[in-house]
């Protein structure tokens, strides 16, 4: 529903590990493939045709204090076909890619374009797309992480359990998540893209438990989903955000920042509950990402805004006739929010999107102004564009490709502005750092927030650690509400792996980057209850 | 070829075993069929069929286990599936929750199956989305909607003897209308096992209403108030109280299912003593599996009665730790209704909130089980026993437990479904005093 959730990592067979490793075919060998796909649908009617063939990798390895839970990996290849006949969109897909099937699949996906045809309101108007002959594009990793012994991987996990309990935990979770898309497009515009993209998220959640009164408080690991190799889990002096507690950005020490999580979590229990009321927030981009995401980056999609998504991630408050006006105030002048595909490091940076259109970047608001959405090939015309912004995506080779969130970052401010002068600024306000609780209306205008860890900020000084601590808002006001935003050696990246959307749902990975802002009189409440 | 018979998948089954050179080995082969339609701004934007058989394998040694799976059922892919299996088991740690596989065991047949649901074709799909396309059309609202169904069968086997098989159908569907303006919205969902139950048309007609009556939405101040929720609201919020029936998180002080000062919360009274959830595969408006992917037979399980905590799942491992029965997850669950109509509970409330359903609902403490979220397409305010006007939607911040200890009255239970999970359920519709709505929110 437009929210985080954990569709589709689970897909795919099971694996021996070293089987990840393989190359799979070459991209000649691919291209032959896909030109029978493209030829046989041009033969059948189709008047365009694309063909994604993908294998797609996962691994995982779970664990809890001194015992593994489950390592898997798995394996999905197939072919996926999309083509437009009589002015409609028709798909099909198959795991046997041969010749003879993929001919068939084609042949198939025309068949449905046309019974299609027969129920449209209006044939598909596909934005002019260059062929860019046979290019590549991969993630710029050092370090592949399916290369990394299994062993590698568990030794490092149950070593971040051990310290978490050596420290005073009761329990610990902790997870490496890998991904590897090899994913080959043609299109009947002349592309042939061969991409090799991958991604990684290593994670942990520490619990402490006050027996006595039977409270328990948690602290989750300050890492980030990545799209970067292994070597994210090599951390570096400069990728250190030092502060009231380390956070990361580019690196990440998972050793170091258990043993901070542990010592977080025994604080919460002390802290103090908070008192309700009008607060100034100072948020970390370690919390800021989700804010992003779920208010600015979710109603900027134009299939929302559209009623595309009307049953099930829901519309946009940010219509048409808003954008058209040029003067929409979505927030204060502060606020620049960015779309991009490109940032290195990032979950959304691929060269080409799933439809064979190069990537770019564009500004979405603009010194607090409406100014774009995001589009794919389909639907550009809408907004007068000539080409496509490229944010088409699908999970799979299984799935249809459609309209998916790039990365979505607030740029940092122009001018010098360190986290320490913007937090000696406030008078009565909370530091939040981390992710935590999120929940936000189907047309996003009203959004509630927790949190990892908050700090209680009083005459410009951080005084001690608050718990219970949510806050309420609606998106424009808060967005309207930000005074600073410190500038760009503060800047770093949050993300999700696992944003839903569409029916059936399909998952997609995006980054969201920005620095530590403030935002003056937002409504907290506390969370703490009864039972 | 996707759904075999009992004697084809077991056929497909022995031959695995027969192919193992582990210590235990046991293998799991399903298949479905179905397919899908999505339609928006009243007209179909995709379509889809699906059909899958897989064959999954897990070979243990000690304590080492691995899987693997494999879609291809040749002898040669059967023998190179449990290979590779062994293979992976050997790159396993030692899993010290390791529980030796369940020998043969008496499974009920289950009644999960109805021939008319397997027997829906692509034209009988796009039949039910234009009786809906069209209620939309005749109310001059925009329909947006999904229907997917599917057949499906599982079997299991082991190398100690137990074998076991269940074939089922399912079919889904959720609709929204809007009104052009964008100031009116209804929502609707079924699911059902039986096709025959499903009226699109109907469906559509209530959504309609929904979203013709929310038009002209007033403001009114957040704060407690008396709820009425409809059993597809109730189902969305309570669920999180059913994923929490776990002993495990219980008995580890990390769940509201905790007893403060140590152990779980079995034997005491949590809820108001009308409240009762149970299980039961062999209910006939939801009937469930009637055993598990360990191989272990569901029957009926009561986790609340009249108030009280009476049961919480243990896992084979967990239970074997404590020294009890092991209590498998139901595959269902049902809250016991009472008779009287959403009507009967509208017109006992002198003031309150009809609330059609929730959305985007996420914890906010497990200790409390605090959730927030919204309401959505329907939300009245009720006054004197009637319906006075639509009211715009609120932000909750409640805790299933907190508001099962406000009851006032339970509805009829009927079968409802989560616009989330989609699980259904059986859930009556509920009022509810002091519910706490924290902030207004401008969405339709």
């Amino acid at each position: 529903m437009g929210a985080l959730m954990m569709p589709g990592f689970m897909r795919g067979n099971p694996i021996d590990p070293l089987q990840a490793i393989n190359d799979g075919i070459d991209a000649a060998a691919k291209k032959q493939l896909a030109n029978v796909a493209l030829t046989a649908a041009k033969a059948s009617g189709a008047t365009y045709a694309d063909v994604r063939i993908g294998r797609y990798l996962n691994q995982f390895i779970i664990t809890r204090e001194n015992r593994v839970q489950n390592i898997a990996n798995t394996e999905s290849y197939g072919v996926g076909i999309r083509v437009i006949a009589n002015g409609s969109w028709g798909f099909a897909c198959s795991d046997s890619v041969t010749k003879e099937n993929i001919a068939k699949v084609a042949q198939r996906a025309v068949a449905v374009a046309k019974a299609n045809a027969k129920i449209i309101t209006a044939p598909v108007q596909l934005a002019p797309q260059q062929g860019y002959g046979e290019v590549s594009w991969k993630t710029p990793i050092e370090k592949n992480a399916f290369e990394v012994p299994v062993k590698d991987k568990v030794d490092l996990l149950l070593n971040v359990n051990s310290i978490a309990m050596q420290n005073g935990a009761n329990f610990v979770n902790s997870a490496i998540l890998a991904v590897n898309e090899q994913k080959y497009f043609a299109s009947t515009d002349g592309s042939y893209i061969d991409q090799d993209v991958h991604r990684l998220y290593p994670f942990f959640n520490v619990t402490k438990i006050d027996k006595a009164s039977g409270k328990f408080e948690t602290r989750r690991s300050f890492s980030s989903p990545v799209g970067m190799g292994y070597e994210y889990l090599t951390p570096t002096p400069d990728s250190k955000v030092t502060g009231i507690v380390t956070r990361y950005k580019n690196r990440y020490d998972i050793l170091e920042d258990v043993k901070n999580a542990t010592a977080d979590v025994q604080q919460k229990l002390q802290a103090k509950s908070v008192e309700p009321g009008k607060y100034d927030l100072v948020l970390d981009p370690s919390h800021l990402w989700l804010t992003i995401h779920e208010s600015v980056a979710h109603p900027t999609e134009l299939d929302r805004v559209l009623g595309y998504e009307a049953n099930y991630a829901g519309t946009s408050f940010l219509t048409l006739d808003k954008w058209k006006s040029g003067n929409f105030q979505f927030g204060s002048k502060h606020v620049n929010i960015v779309a991009d595909k490109l940032q290195p490091g990032s979950l959304g940076a691929v060269g080409y999107d799933d439809e064979g259109v190069k990537c770019g970047e564009w500004d979405l608001i603009k010194n607090g102004i409406l100014v774009n959405y995001q589009a794919i090939r389909d639907q550009a015309h809408i907004l007068g564009l000539k080409a496509s912004q490229g944010c088409c995506y699908a999970q799979s080779w299984a799935d249809v490709q459609f309209q998916r969130m790039p990365n979505v970052s607030l740029r940092p401010g122009a001018d010098a502005l360190s986290v320490d002068n913007i937090i000696k600024d406030v008078k009565k306000g909370i530091y939040i750092i981390g992710d935590g609780s999120f929940s936000i209306d189907q047309q996003r205008y009203n959004f509630q927030f927790g949190g990892q860890t908050f700090y209680e900020i009083q005459d410009g000084k951080i005084t001690g650690m608050l718990k219970d601590v949510a806050y309420q808002a609606n998106t424009r006001e808060f967005w309207n509400s930000c005074v600073a935003v410190a500038d760009k050696s503060d800047y770093r990246l949050g993300g999700a792996f696992n944003d839903g959307k569409g029916q059936p749902s399909q998952s997609n990975a995006v980054s969201h980057g920005s620095s530590t802002s403030r935002f003056n009189g937002i409504n907290v409440i506390n969370t703490a209850r009864k039972i | 070829m996707a759904i075999l018979t009992q004697d084809e998948a077991k056929t497909i089954l022995q031959k695995v075993i027969g192919f193992s050179k582990a210590d235990e080995c046991s293998a799991g082969l399903r298949g479905s069929e179905g397919g899908n339609i999505r339609y928006a701004l009243n007209a179909v934007s995709t379509a889809g069929d699906e059909s899958t058989l897989s064959l999954a394998v897990t070979s243990t040694f000690g304590k080492k286990s691995g899987t693997a799976s494999i879609n291809e059922f040749d002898d040669a892919s059967l023998e190179k599936v449990v290979r590779r299996a062994e293979e992976l088991a050997q790159f396993a740690p030692d899993n010290p929750e390791h529980m030796p596989l369940l020998g043969p065991q008496t499974f009920k047949e289950s009644i999960e199956y109805v021939p008319s649901t397997a027997a829906i074709t692509p034209g009988k799909r796009a039949e039910a989305v234009a009786k809906s396309i069209e209620v939309s059309k005749a109310a001059s609202l925009q329909a947006a909607g999904y229907i997917e169904n599917s057949t499906a069968f599982d079997a299991v086997i082991n190398s100690k003897g137990l074998f076991a098989y269940d074939k089922s159908t399912d079919v889904d569907f959720s609709v929204t209308l809007r009104n052009q303006e964008g100031t009116g919205s209804g929502y609707a969902a079924r699911g059902f096992n039986d096709v025959d139950k499903l009226d699109t048309y109907t469906a559509t007609k209530i959504a309609a209403t929904k979203a013709n009556g929310s038009v002209g939405a007033k403001a009114i101040e957040p704060g407690k108030y008396t709820v009425i929720l409809e059993p597809l609201a109730a189902a969305y919020l309570l669920e999180r109280l059913f994923f929490a029936f776990d002993a495990r998180s219980a008995d580890e002080g990390r769940s509201c299912m905790t007893k403060p000062g140590g152990g779980n919360r079995i034997g005491e009274k949590l809820l108001d003593e009308r409240v009762t959830i149970y299980s039961d595969p062999f209910n006939t408006e939801l009937p469930g599996s009637t055993w598990n992917r360990e191989g272990q037979p569901l029957e009926k399980t009561t986790w609340i009665e009249n108030g009280v905590v009476k049961n919480l799942m243990y896992s084979r491992y967990w239970a074997e730790q404590k020294g009890v029965k092991p209590v498998p997850m139901g595959p269902n669950f049902i809250i016991a209704g009472g008779d009287a109509s959403v009507e009967d509970l509208i017109k006992s409330t002198e003031k309150g909130v009809l609330v059609t359903r929730f959305w985007y609902i996420r914890s906010v403490d497990p200790q409390t089980l605090l959730h927030t979220g919204l309401t959505r397409d329907g939300t009245f305010y009720i006054e004197n026993g009637e319906i006075k006007y639509p009211i715009k939607n609120f932000r909750f911040n409640e805790s299933p437990i907190i508001m099962l200890n406000n009851l006032e009255a339970l509805g009829k239970a009927e079968r409802t479904i989560s616009v989330e999970s989609f699980r259904s359920y059986l859930m009556p519709s509920m009022k509810i005093r002091d519910f706490t709505f924290s902030s207004l929110s401008d969405a339709v």
